[in-house]
C-alpha cells in the first residue's frame, strides 16, 4: 500500500552470512520472530562483528543495553536495517565480573559514544579505547563504585 | 592566538522537560567547538520499572515525555507482546495507529510554532497553535485526555471508540488539512525564511549515519528511513501514505520534513476512522513468559526504542527505554560547529529536542568578564538576524 517498500529478505541470509564470515566466533544464534536475530558472541569478538553489520548492511545503531546477570553484564547492540524490510540484528555478548572490560566502539563511530558513556557509569563496564568517558547522566560527584543498574545496587548506600 | 570565548548554555528552563547544557566555544560570531551535557532530569525510569507489574509500566513510561506521551507505551507495549508472542487484534492496532498520528501532528506543529517564534515569526506561532488545538480537541473527545491518553496496554487498547467519536473526529480532523497548508506555503514560499534556514545547520549525509540519528532528522539529511514502513507494526502497513525525504540536511529540510508530514498523518488518521474494522480490543494477555523482545516505534522525533527481558515474574528484569533525543543530540557536533551564534538556538531546535534550553547564557572570556544573558537576548539576536535578512531583500 506504501510506496517505496522495502525488499524484504529472509533472516537466515543474515545468519547464514555472519556465520560464514566468521565461523568459529559466532557462539549462538536465535530469530524467535521473524525480523528479530540474536546472534551471541564472545566479547573479544563483538566489536568486529558490530561493525561489520554497520558498514556491510548499513545496519543504523538503534542503541545499545546492558543487563546484569549473575554471571557479568550482557551488552546487547541493536542493529536495525532500514535498507531493508522489517529485520533487527541484536549482537548479544556476556562481559564477565572477573574482568569488566570490553573494547570500544565509540572511539571509531560516533553513534556508539553516548551509550557507551551511560553503560559505563550505570553498570561498571570498561570501554577499553573510548574517547571521552565521561558521566553522561549522573552527578559528576557520584561516588565511585556504585553501578545503578546492577542488581545489587542498594538505594540506601 | 586569537581568543576564544565559552558560551554555556541551559541547563534549566521552565518550558522544558529535558533540561540539556550546551557549552559553545566561540571565535567571534563562529562557533568552534561545542559540547552538550544531559542528565538533569534522570529519573532512574529503567530501574523504577524494574519494580513495578508489566501493566504499571505502562503508565510509568507515558510519563517520560509530556509531549509524545503515546510513543513510549506505544514501543513498549508491542516489546512485551513480543515477548508473549501475541499480537494485538486489528481494531485495537488501528486505534493505537489513530492516536499516534494526533500526536504527531500536534508535536509538529508545537514545533512550527516554536521555531517561528525564534526566528521571529511570530503570526506562524499563533497559527500553528490555533490550528493544533484542534488536534487536542479531537484527542480529547477520542480518549478523555488532550495529552497523556492512558489508551495502550500490553496486548491491545484500554477503551474503544463509538461512532459519535469517530465521526466527530473525521468532522474536525478536515480543519486541519487548511490551516497546515497555509502555514506550509507561507514558509516555503517565503523568501525570508530560505535566507534564514537554508544551508544553516547543515548535517550531511555521511554524518547522519556515522550518528544513526533518527526521524525527521535523518529523514532531512536524505535519509529514507521510517520505522513505520521498514519496521511495520499498528496498521501503518494497511494505508496509502507516503515517506517524506529532503536532500539537504539544513534546518529547513527538516522543517520541511516535518511541514509535510502532517500532511500524511491526516491521509493516515482518515483512512483508520473510515475503515476502523470490527471486533475485540484486547488480546487478553495473561502472563509474561521468559523471554526478551523488542518494541520500535516512529514518534514524532523519531524512533523510539524499547528493548524488555522478562524471568518469568511479573515484572520485568529489564528495561530499556531509548529516546530519539538520544541519538539525535550528539549530531550537534556535526552540524553546530562553523555556524553563528544567532543560528545555535534554531539549529538546537531543530532536531526538536523536546526543546532547546536558552533560559540563561553566560558570556565568559578568557580575561574572566562575565555577563549574563536571558533566553530574551539569545532569541532576540536570532530575530535581528531575520529582521537583517529582511531589510535586504527589502521585504
Amino acid at each position: 500500500m506504501i510506496d517505496g517498500i522495502k525488499e524484504q529478505k529472509d533472516p537466515n541470509f543474515y545468519i547464514d552470512d555472519i556465520k560464514e564470515r566468521f565461523g568459529e566466533k559466532i557462539l549462538d544464534t536465535a530469530h524467535p520472530r521473524h525480523s528479530r536475530i540474536y546472534i551471541l558472541v564472545d566479547k573479544k569478538d563483538a566489536p568486529e562483528i558490530v561493525k561489520y553489520i554497520f558498514y556491510e548492511y548499513a545496519g543504523r545503531h538503534s542503541i545499545s543495553s546492558g543487563v546484569d546477570t549473575p554471571d557479568g553484564v550482557e551488552i546487547l547492540y541493536h542493529m536495525a536495517l532500514d535498507n531493508q524490510r522489517d529485520i533487527f540484528i541484536n549482537v548479544k555478548t556476556l562481559v564477565p565480573r572477573e574482568d569488566f572490560r570490553i573494547e570500544s566502539i565509540g572511539k571509531d563511530i560516533p553513534a556508539f559514544e553516548w551509550i557507551e558513556r551511560e553503560i559505563h557509569e550505570l553498570f561498571g563496564v570498561e570501554f577499553v579505547g573510548h574517547p571521552d568517558i565521561r558521566h553522561l547522566l549522573l552527578a559528576d560527584d557520584w561516588p565511585e563504585g556504585k553501578y545503578p543498574l546492577r542488581k545489587d545496587f542498594r538505594k540506601d548506600f | 592566538m586569537k581568543k576564544k570565548t565559552v558560551i554555556p548554555i541551559g541547563p534549566y528552563h521552565p518550558l522544558l522537560e529535558e533540561p540539556e547544557f550546551f557549552i559553545l566555544y566561540v571565535d567571534g560570531e563562529t562557533v568552534v567547538d561545542m559540547d552538550v551535557r544531559i542528565g538533569y532530569n534522570h529519573r532512574a525510569i529503567e530501574k523504577i520499572v524494574e519494580s513495578k507489574t508489566w501493566d504499571q509500566d505502562t503508565f510509568v513510561v507515558e510519563r517520560i515525555c509530556g509531549i509524545c506521551s503515546t510513543s513510549h507505551p506505544f514501543a513498549y507495549v508491542q516489546a512485551v507482546e513480543d515477548v508473549a508472542g501475541i499480537e494485538a487484534p486489528p481494531r485495537a492496532q488501528y486505534i493505537r495507529t489513530i492516536i499516534a498520528e494526533l500526536e504527531r501532528i500536534h508535536s509538529h506543529l508545537l514545533w512550527v510554532g516554536l521555531a517561528g517564534h525564534f526566528i521571529g515569526y511570530n503570526t506562524v506561532f499563533m497559527w500553528a497553535w490555533k490550528c493544533r488545538e484542534t488536534i487536542l480537541d479531537i484527542s480529547e473527545k477520542l480518549t478523555g485526555n488532550r495529552n497523556h491518553y492512558a489508551m495502550f496496554k500490553p496486548g491491545g487498547v484500554r477503551r474503544d471508540f463509538n461512532d459519535e467519536q469517530i465521526e466527530y473526529a473525521l468532522k474536525r480532523i478536515e480543519e486541519v488539512w487548511k490551516p497546515n497548508e497555509l502555514i506550509t506555503n507561507a514558509i516555503l514560499d517565503d523568501p525570508v525564511m530560505h535566507a534564514r534556514l537554508k544551508g544553516v545547520g547543515v548535517l550531511s549525509t555521511e554524518d547522519a549515519i556515522a550518528y544513526s540519528v533518527v526521524g525527521p532528522t535523518a529523514r532531512g539529511s536524505n535519509l529514507d528511513w521510517d520505522v513505520r514502513r521498514d519496521h511495520p507494526y499498528g496498521a501503518y502497513d494497511k494505508v496509502k501514505w507516503d515517506v517524506c525525504v529532503q536532500p539537504d540536511g539544513d534546518v529547513f529540510s527538516k522543517a520541511v520534513v516535518r511541514l509535510l508530514e502532517n500532511f500524511e498523518s491526516v491521509k493516515i488518521i482518515r483512512q483508520c476512522l473510515e475503515n476502523l474494522p470490527d471486533g475485540p480490543i484486547d488480546a487478553e494477555l495473561s502472563e509474561v513468559p521468559p523471554g526478551e523482545g523488542i518494541g520500535v516505534h516512529e514518534a514524532p522525533r523519531g524512533e523510539v526504542f524499547h528493548y524488555v527481558r522478562s524471568d518469568g515474574s511479573n515484572m520485568p528484569y529489564r528495561h530499556k527505554v531509548r529516546a530519539p533525543t538520544f541519538m539525535n543530540l550528539p549530531s550537534f557536533k556535526a552540524s553546530c560547529i562553523g555556524e553563528e551564534i544567532a543560528d545555535v538556538a534554531l539549529i538546537t531546535a531543530s532536531i526538536d529536542p523536546c526543546y532547546c534550553c536558552t533560559e540563561r547564557v553566560g558570556v565568559v572570556d578568557k580575561s574572566g568578564n562575565r555577563s549574563t544573558l536571558k533566553e530574551a537576548d539569545l532569541i532576540k539576536l536570532s530575530q535581528e538576524k531575520t529582521e537583517l535578512i529582511r531589510k535586504k531583500l527589502g521585504k
